[in-house]
C-alpha cells in the first residue's frame, strides 16, 4: 500500500466517522423543531446529542485538515472550487454552533423558538451541502489542466447532486430518529419511532434511485458492471432491514444499520473514486488523483506516524464519553441546557 | 471594485481578529476554572465549586463563538488562499491536521463531559476532565502557531517544482520564531482570562454581591495576571529581539525607522510618520533605549527601512517591500503600553492582598472594570503588527501575499462573503456579549443541581 493511497483510506475513515457521528446529531438537530412539542422536550432532545455533536463535528475538522495536510491540491481546488457551497456549509456551522450554547440561557419562547430554527436549518444545509458536494465529486466537475474549478456554484447543482443531497439527509434525518429512540424513553420515543418509521420508507427510496442515477450519471457502470460488489449491496441490504428493526421495536439494531449504511455506503463513494479524489468532466486527464494532488512521502510520513500514535487514544476516549452518558434522558430532573 | 487580494486580506483581518477575541479568554479562563475546581476537590469548600460554575458558563458562551469562528480559519486557506495552501500545504497542513487530532478532539470530547457530567463523575475525573480541556486548548494554541511561525520564519522545506516541501519535521518544532511565539501568546493568554475574572469580580464586588465567590476569583486571577503580565513582557522584549535575525523590515517599521541608525540608537516614544516622504516629525525619543533593547547594551546601530529595501530589491528584484510603516510603529506601542498598564494594575491588587486588605479599594475595582478592555487591545495590536509586519510576503521571501490568492474565486464572491461573515459576527459578539452580561447579573447559583437528566434505567444498546 502506498502512502498516497493510505492517505486516501484514511481520510475515507475521517469522513465515514463523521457522517456515522455528525450523520445522527445532524439528524436530531433537523428534528428538534417537529418532535418537540414543548421547551422541556425539546431541550431534552438537544440534551440527546449534548456531550456529543462538539467532538463529532471534530472529525469534519480533522478530515479537512488531514486533506490539508495530505492533499493539498485536492483541498485548494474543492474549497476553492466549491466556494459558495462551502460558505453556505460555514454559516451552518457557525449558526448551529452557538445556536446550541445560547438557545437555553434566555427564557422567552421567541428567543428559544429563533435558535431551535437555527438549530434546524444548521443541521439540515450540511447534509444537503456534502450530499451535493460527493456526487459532484464522483459526476465529474469542470477541472481544467492546471487543477483549477472553472465552473461556478449553480454547476454544481443538477438532478442527481440534489437527489444524492436529499437521501443523505433524509438517511441522516432516520439515524437521528433512531439516536433518538435509544436515548429517550416515554412520549419522545415513540414520536421517534414513528418519524423514523415515516422518514425511512423515504429515504429507502430516495437513497435508490440514487443508486440507480449514480450509474447512469458517474462511470460506476463501465468500472465495475452490473453487480456492484459487496460492500454497497450489503449497504442496500442494511437499509432495508431498518424498517424490520423499528417494527420489532429493536431500537439498537435498527440503529445499528442505519450507521451500517451510512459506513458502507461511504465506503463506496471513496472505492468508486479511488485513486481519483475529484473527476474531471472536461478531459478524464485532468482529474485530480491521490498522486497529483499529494505531499511528498516525507510530510506524509511524518503524518502517518502522528495519526497512528494519536488516533487509538482519540478512540479509546470518545468512546469513553458515550460510556460516561450511556443512560436514557427523561424529564424528571431539572435541566441545565 | 477592491482586488481580489485586497478583499481576501480584509476578511483573513477580520475574521482572525475576532477569533482571538475569544481564544485567549478560552485559554485563560480554562486553567483558572481548572485551578478553582481543583481546590474545591482538595479543599472540599463548595465556594470553589460555585465559583468553577459560574466562571464555567462564561467559559462556555465565549467557548462556543470560539469554536464556530476557528472552523471558518481552518477553510479560509483553502477557499481564499488556494494557491498559498498548494505551495505550502506540504508543511502548513501538518501542524493544522495535527492540531484537530491531538487538540481538538481532546477540548470538544472532555468539555461535553466536564459540561454534562457534575454527578455522573468522581469529583477526581471531572476536575481532571477540566485539566485536560485546558491542555487541549494549549496544543491547540502551539500548533496552530508552529504554523503560523512557519509563515513569518519558513524553515524545514525544501522548493520543489514551484512549491515548498517539507524536509524537516524537527525544524518546524524547533523553529525559534515558534518558541517565542508561543510563550507569548500562551501567557498572554493567562493574562486576558484573568483580567476577565478580574473585572467581573470588581463589577459584582463593588455592588457588594456574592463577596464570597468573588473575593477569592479575584484574588486568584490577580496573581496570575501578576505573574503572567511580568513574563509576557520579559518574553515579548526576547521575541522583538529576534526579528533582527529574521525580520529586521518588520523591526525597522515598528519603530519607523527610516535611515540605518546611529550607534547609540534612541527608541522612539512618539512620531508624526510621513511614510509617503520616508520621514518623521514631532518625534519625542529616549536616547539608548533602543540599542538596549535590540542588543541588551548601551550601544549598537540598528538597520533602517530603506537600507532593508535595497537589499531586499537585490535579493528578490524590483518591488516594494516595506509593510504599512505607522500602522506597525502603533500597533506596536500601544500594544506595550497596554501590557504595561495590565502589569501595573495587577500588581498593585496582589500587593493590596499580600497586605491582607482584601476588598480593594473602590476606584481601584472601578478602573479594573474598564481595564477588561487592556487585554483584548493589546491581543488585536499584537496579530496586526506580526500579521501586517511580514507583508508584502504571505510566507517571509518565499512566497508573496498577491500570490496567493485563488485563481478561480473572483473579487465579487469574496465580498460577498466578506459582508455576510462581518454582518454576522457582529451579531454574535452582540448577543454574546448580551448573554454574558446576563449571567453576570444572574451571579452564582448557590443550590447545586444536577445539569443532565437521567432515569435509572440504563439503556440495552
Amino acid at each position: 500500500m502506498t502512502l498516497e493511497s493510505f492517505w486516501f483510506a484514511i481520510i475515507a475513515v475521517l469522513f465515514i466517522g463523521f457522517f456515522f457521528l455528525e450523520g445522527f446529531d445532524y439528524g436530531v438537530g433537523i428534528l428538534v423543531p417537529f418532535l418537540g412539542k414543548t421547551d422541556k422536550e425539546r431541550r431534552l432532545l438537544i440534551n440527546t446529542i449534548g456531550p456529543f455533536w462538539d467532538a463529532n463535528e471534530v472529525w469534519f475538522i480533522t478530515a479537512g485538515g488531514a486533506m490539508f495536510a495530505a492533499f493539498p491540491g485536492w483541498y485548494a481546488t474543492l474549497f476553492s472550487g466549491f466556494y459558495m457551497a462551502l460558505f453556505l456549509l460555514l454559516v451552518a456551522l457557525i449558526g448551529r454552533g452557538v445556536a446550541f450554547e445560547f438557545r437555553s440561557k434566555v427564557e422567552h419562547p421567541v428567543w428559544r423558538t429563533f435558535w431551535d430554527w437555527v438549530i434546524f436549518g444548521g443541521s439540515l444545509l450540511p447534509p444537503l451541502l456534502w450530499g451535493i458536494a460527493l456526487a459532484n465529486m464522483m459526476h465529474g466537475v469542470p477541472i481544467d489542466q492546471n487543477k483549477n474549478y472553472v465552473g461556478s456554484f449553480w454547476d454544481l447543482i443538477s438532478l442527481y447532486s440534489v437527489v444524492g443531497g436529499v437521501s443523505m439527509t433524509l438517511l441522516f434525518i432516520l439515524h437521528g430518529a433512531l439516536f433518538i429512540s435509544l436515548r429517550t424513553s416515554g412520549v419522545l420515543q415513540e414520536r421517534a419511532r414513528a418519524a423514523a418509521t415515516a422518514i425511512g420508507a423515504w429515504a429507502t427510496a430516495l437513497t435508490f434511485l440514487f443508486v440507480v442515477l449514480s450509474y447512469l450519471e458517474t462511470d460506476m457502470f463501465t468500472r465495475r458492471g452490473i453487480d456492484p460488489g459487496v460492500v454497497p449491496v450489503l449497504a442496500g441490504l442494511a437499509l432495508f432491514s431498518v424498517q424490520f428493526f423499528i417494527r420489532a421495536k429493536r431500537d439498537g439494531w435498527a440503529f445499528f444499520m442505519t450507521g451500517l449504511t451510512i459506513v458502507l455506503s461511504t465506503i463506496t463513494v471513496f472505492m468508486d473514486l479511488f485513486p481519483r479524489v475529484m473527476v474531471s468532466s472536461l478531459n478524464p486527464a485532468w482529474s485530480l488523483t491521490i498522486y497529483n494532488t499529494a505531499s511528498n512521502p516525507y510530510s506524509l510520513k511524518v503524518m502517518t506516524i502522528v495519526a497512528l500514535t494519536v488516533v487509538p487514544f482519540v478512540l479509546l476516549y470518545q468512546g469513553w464519553s458515550y460510556w460516561v452518558f450511556r443512560k436514557r434522558l427523561s424529564s424528571d430532573h431539572p435541566l441545565e441546557y | 471594485m477592491p482586488s481580489e487580494v485586497a478583499l481576501a486580506r480584509w476578511q483573513f483581518g477580520i475574521t482572525t481578529v475576532y477569533h482571538f477575541f475569544f481564544v485567549p479568554v478560552t485559554i485563560g479562563l480554562v486553567y483558572l476554572i481548572a485551578i478553582m475546581e481543583t481546590l474545591y476537590v482538595v479543599k472540599k469548600d463548595d465556594r470553589y465549586k460555585q465559583m468553577a460554575q459560574f466562571w464555567g458558563k462564561i467559559f462556555l458562551i465565549n467557548f462556543a463563538v470560539g469554536v464556530v469562528t476557528g472552523i471558518l480559519q481552518e477553510f479560509q486557506f483553502g477557499m481564499n488562499w488556494a494557491n498559498y495552501s498548494r505551495f505550502v500545504g506540504d508543511v502548513f497542513g501538518a501542524p493544522l491536521a495535527i492540531e484537530s487530532l491531538l487538540a481538538f478532539f481532546l477540548e470538544s470530547t472532555f468539555l461535553g463531559v466536564w459540561m454534562f457530567g457534575w454527578d455522573k463523575l468522581s469529583k477526581r475525573m471531572h476536575v481532571a476532565s477540566i485539566w485536560l480541556v485546558a491542555i487541549g486548548t494549549t496544543l491547540s494554541a502551539f500548533w496552530i502557531l508552529t504554523a503560523n511561525a512557519f509563515m513569518q520564519h519558513p524553515v524545514g522545506y525544501t522548493l520543489k517544482d514551484g512549491h515548498a516541501e517539507m524536509s524537516s519535521f524537527g525544524a518546524l518544532l524547533t523553529n525559534p520564531q515558534l518558541w517565542y511565539e508561543f510563550p507569548h501568546v500562551f501567557l498572554g493568554a493567562l493574562v486576558t482570562g484573568a483580567f476577565v475574572v478580574m473585572g467581573i469580580s470588581a463589577y459584582q464586588l463593588l455592588r457588594k454581591r456574592h463577596i464570597e465567590v468573588f473575593e477569592p476569583s479575584f484574588a486568584i486571577a490577580s496573581i496570575v495576571a501578576v505573574a503572567a503580565s511580568f513574563l509576557v513582557m520579559v518574553v515579548g522584549h526576547e521575541q522583538a529581539q529576534y526579528l533582527l535575525v529574521s525580520q529586521p523590515m518588520k523591526l525597522a517599521a515598528s519603530e519607523a525607522l527610516w535611515k540605518t541608525s546611529g550607534s547609540p540608537a534612541p527608541w522612539t516614544l512618539f512620531a508624526i510618520i510621513h511614510a509617503g516622504a520616508h520621514k518623521n516629525t514631532w518625534m519625542i525619543q529616549i536616547p539608548y533605549l533602543l540599542s538596549v533593547l535590540s542588543y541588551n547594551r548601551l550601544y549598537g546601530s540598528v538597520p533602517g527601512i530603506l537600507e532593508l529595501q535595497q537589499q531586499m530589491q537585490a535579493r528578490y528584484g524590483a518591488g516594494n517591500y516595506v509593510p504599512d510603516v505607522p500602522v506597525i510603529f502603533w500597533s506596536f506601542r500601544i500594544m506595550v503600553f497596554a501590557g504595561a498598564l495590565m502589569f501595573l494594575a495587577s500588581a498593585w491588587g496582589v500587593w493590596r492582598i499580600i497586605r491582607n486588605r482584601l476588598v480593594p479599594g473602590r476606584r481601584y475595582l472601578k478602573w479594573m472594570v474598564w481595564a477588561t478592555s487592556l487585554p483584548f487591545i493589546a491581543n488585536t495590536m499584537g496579530w496586526i503588527m506580526t500579521e501586517m509586519g511580514r507583508q508584502p510576503w504571505v510566507v517571509y521571501g518565499l512566497q508573496l501575499t498577491r500570490d496567493g490568492v485563488s485563481p478561480t474565486v473572483s473579487a465579487g464572491e469574496v465580498l460577498t462573503t466578506l459582508i455576510v461573515f462581518t454582518l454576522l459576527y457582529g451579531l454574535l459578539a452582540a448577543v454574546d456579549l448580551y448573554l454574558i452580561a446576563r449571567v453576570v447579573r444572574q451571579g452564582p447559583v448557590e443550590d447545586d443541581h444536577g445539569d443532565e437528566p437521567e432515569s435509572l434505567s440504563p439503556v440495552a444498546l
